[in-house]
């Protein structure tokens, strides 16, 4: 086995671990909350034999170890259950939520990442002058801005002024693809805008760090152009750093945007983890747990292995 | 001239001219652009309801856990989904009766205690099934067995027998009670087949429209019943419901057109949102009140002088004022005002820092009162809380406030802590908002009030048919809960609501929020 492979075992058997361990502590999570899913449903309808029915009919009188071991099980054989408070089935729910979700991120990476690197490299060539300053001063305003106000005000710009673009971005199956990008533009907007200044910060410290070195100067006494230099020698070497902060931006795409989903009515995951956390329906908050936990660590482990491969020292060790 | 209008009128409604055009030549013949406006609206009540087309609403509160279990209805969202496919027996009227829905009539004993509901005959599920007086029967049962988890089941006590009689249900009751018919109400109660025992969540009723898709927390869609015995509503041809829990974009769909509805305007805004063009904000005074909530068996609040100090030390009209930003009324230290039947309205309690302070220092108490508050218990309750500490300050009386998180308050603080602020969406009638909360056994007495000539009062005014002699009954009961209560009542709340002028066709109603949530189903889709 090369050591490449052994490496990616070797995440991939942690990352399970790990995922093992979020599963338990959500669950520990859920139960220190105060109330409970039959209280959450009743709500200040609640008398004391409806809620005692709620709770025989839900299985709330198990042990909570019970209850966890009984989700666990499933879980392992893929059966995620059915939620507590509407009787849906959770993979199916997740299911389109998940997608839903995927596909917001998957647009926003698609102009974020490019229009980052871009204007990244951008900084460098410019280094100092103009177009530098203007790029980092305007990503990092963007940045500094709470993201929903960034959405209030291009909601009310291009949604209520302007009429480009629809501002409650509601999807569903029934859309074309055209009505889709139309329908998730402003918040495809917002989310670049937010994740434009880290990705865009890194890729123009990680290429300047690379610029001081001595094959730098050569390259450019060979005649190459500065451009050339920075594309074909700075750039390729300074990609550890920039995929690192690639992943962590798009998992931040996929299961940070609760805020961004609930300004503009998206149908995503984070919504739906909410109003479940304050339903305290435990399974659907598990199922949920476990995706997002497995996102991170799996963009996480594309980013360590990546800077691993790309690096020769740590690709072939003495 | 006259006829000039009306006959453009007539164009628009016709589809033959577009309103812009019309408004231009109203103007043209020298009209305002108001006066003109109304002059339009009236033609488009004179045409009558429109049928097809699709109302869009933006409803706030609402959330993916929702269930689509009329049992366990417990916010505006469900309620209005369940509106859609579903129907009660009986619906509140505008007037403050009740009118006809599935019950085509309905009568009782002399002695309050037998109910007989007749039940309409023709009418079909639409799973095609015709529905039966055994369907009802079924439906109260599963609200009201030993077992059951419904939210009804609190007004659905003191039952002693149910059954069928040909198309006749007959409730028996172990106590007389003149409300019954309202109580038949209730948002659970709707009618399914074999009452919904064997799928509760299949949403299927004989209401105006059937469900073709359902996203709990995202979009419901209905489309129109082709069956619906009533032809007075469900004009549109297409229902759209969809979930915006956040004001602002709430707002916003409303203004670009996404919606043609939406409930929760923010009082705060509401004035800017009035003044767009193409959008009436309506604001309907209800049954609903924020409250400062103490046990009256709990040391301080068991001091009456205690109690009265912290009623005088609340200035109502500035919480009005700065609060509801208008949008409301004063409170009087009772859980009931005009929107309710036979009100008698008590001399107003004014914010007086004096005999505050007399209360005060008669009391003998010398420690700082503590007041717990959320921001979910009503919108803006800590600045509630915070001008409250300040008026009471004026009188020298020490509030302390903490602040509880939103998560739980419900559960862990409210009908828990001894002096905490809360909100009651209140009731169709005084009796079930007293017995909900101030008779002394009742489930949610959340000032832990108990005052035995209330309660017999209460008892009594249930069985009694004369209403001048119940109206009388409840005014003393209100006296007594004013002087003696542990609730401090500070203002009612208006529902706002706000609609464009693509769809027409609002209407007085009582109950909850837009049109008590029958709105979509109401008006129509104007051309």
């Amino acid at each position: 086995m090369g050591p490449a492979l052994k490496l990616v075992a070797q995440r991939v058997a942690l990352g399970l671990l790990l995922l093992f361990l979020v599963s338990a502590l959500i669950f520990a999570g859920t139960q220190i909350l105060p109330g409970d899913v039959a209280q959450s449903i009743l709500g200040q309808s609640a008398t004391p034999e409806a809620l005692a029915n709620l709770r025989r009919d839900l299985g709330l009188n198990e042990p909570a170890i019970t209850r966890y071991f009984d989700w666990l099980v499933g879980a392992l054989q893929g059966d995620l259950g059915t939620a507590l408070t509407n009787g849906q089935d959770i993979a199916k729910s997740i299911g389109g939520r998940m997608k839903n979700t995927l596909f917001l991120a998957f647009w926003a990476a698609v102009i974020a990442v490019p229009l980052a690197i871009f204007l990244g490299l951008l900084a460098v060539r410019f280094r100092d002058r103009w177009p530098d300053k203007l790029i980092s001063a305007v990503t990092l305003a963007s940045i500094s801005i709470p993201e929903f106000l960034i959405g209030y005000v291009i909601m009310y710009v291009v949604g209520v002024k302007l009429r480009w673009f629809p501002s409650v971005a509601m999807i569903n199956d029934s859309m074309s693809l055209g009505e889709k990008l139309s329908s998730i533009a402003m918040p495809v907007m917002v989310l670049t805008l937010v994740v434009l200044a880290h990705m865009m910060r890194m890729t123009r410290a990680a290429i300047l760090n690379v610029m001081q070195s001595a094959y730098i100067e050569t390259a450019e006494l060979k005649g190459l152009n500065r451009f050339q230099v920075i594309c074909r020698h700075a750039f390729p070497n300074s990609i550890a750093p920039i995929v690192n902060v690639v992943m962590l931006n798009l998992a931040y795409l996929v299961v940070g945007v609760v805020v961004i989903e609930v300004v503009f009515t998206y149908p995503g995951m984070g919504q739906y983890l909410v109003d479940h956390v304050s339903k305290r329906d435990v399974p659907v908050v598990q199922a949920c747990g476990l995706i997002f936990a497995a996102v991170y660590i799996g963009l996480n482990m594309v980013a360590d292995i990546v800077s691993i491969l790309s690096n020769p020292r740590l690709r072939h060790p003495k | 001239m006259q006829n000039k209008l009306d006959f453009f009128a007539g164009r628009v409604i016709a589809g033959r001219m577009s309103r812009r055009e019309f408004m231009g030549r109203a103007a043209a013949l020298g009209l305002t652009a108001a006066a003109a406006n109304g002059l339009m609206t009236k033609a488009v009540y004179a045409a009558g309801p429109q049928k097809g087309g699709t109302i869009k609403v933006g409803v706030n509160g609402s959330g993916s856990a929702d269930s689509l279990d009329p049992a366990l209805s417990a916010n505006q969202g469900q309620t209005m989904v369940t509106r859609l496919w579903g129907e009660p027996l009986l619906e509140q009227a505008a007037d403050g009766g009740v009118e006809p829905r599935l019950a085509e009539s309905y009568s009782s004993s002399p002695d309050a205690k037998a109910w007989t509901f007749k039940i309409r005959s023709g009418v079909t599920f639409s799973n095609g099934k015709t529905m039966t007086a055994e369907d009802v029967l079924a439906t109260m049962e599963r609200h009201s067995g030993e077992d059951t988890k419904s939210g009804a089941l609190g007004i659905m006590r003191g039952i002693q027998s149910m059954r069928v009689e040909g198309d006749k249900f007959i409730i028996e009751l172990e106590q007389p009670n003149a409300d019954l018919p309202f109580l038949m109400t209730d948002y659970h109660l709707l009618i399914q087949p074999n009452g919904g025992k064997d799928d509760p969540t299949a949403a299927v009723g004989t209401g105006p429209y059937i469900l073709k898709s359902v996203e709990p927390g995202v979009r419901f869609v209905g489309e129109k019943n082709p069956n619906y015995w009533d032809d007075s509503q469900g004009h549109a041809e297409t229902i759209e419901l969809i979930i915006i829990n956040d004001d602002t974009a709430r707002v916003a769909a409303l203004q670009s057109g996404q919606v043609h509805m939406i409930n929760r305007v923010p009082p705060r805004t509401a004035g800017l949102v009035a003044r767009a063009s193409g959008i009436e904000v309506r604001s309907k005074s209800g049954p609903g009140h924020y409250v400062f909530i103490a046990h009256v068996d709990t040391e301080p609040f068991s001091n009456p002088d205690v109690m009265m100090a912290l009623k005088y030390g609340m200035n109502r009209q500035e919480m009005v004022d700065k609060i509801l930003f208008g949008y409301g009324t004063v409170g009087n230290d009772i859980p009931v005002n005009g929107a309710y039947p036979l009100f008698t309205p008590l001399p107003q309690r004014e914010y007086d820092p004096d005999k505050a302070a007399f209360h005060w220092k008669k009391s003998g108490y010398d420690g700082s009162v503590l007041l717990r508050t959320s921001d979910n218990s009503f919108p803006g309750a800590p600045d509630a809380a915070a001008l409250y500490q300040q008026s009471l300050n004026a009188a020298g009386i020490p509030l302390e406030v903490k602040r509880e998180p939103n998560d739980g308050y419900w559960s862990e603080v409210w009908n828990k802590q001894p002096f905490c602020t809360s909100y009651w969406s209140g009731r169709p009638v005084q009796d079930q908002m007293y017995s909900t909360a101030y008779l002394s056994t009742a489930d949610w007495n959340d000032t832990r009030f108990k005052n035995e000539k209330f309660d017999q009062l209460l008892i009594s005014a249930r069985a009694e048919l004369d209403l001048a002699k119940r109206k009388q009954m409840y005014a003393d009961m209100g006296m007594i809960l004013h002087n003696e209560g542990g609730l401090i009542c500070p203002m009612f709340n208006d529902f706002i609501d706000a609609t464009t002028d693509k769809v027409a066709g609002w209407g007085e109603s009582k109950g909850f929020a837009l049109m008590n949530f029958y709105a979509p189903i109401k008006m129509w889709v104007t051309a």
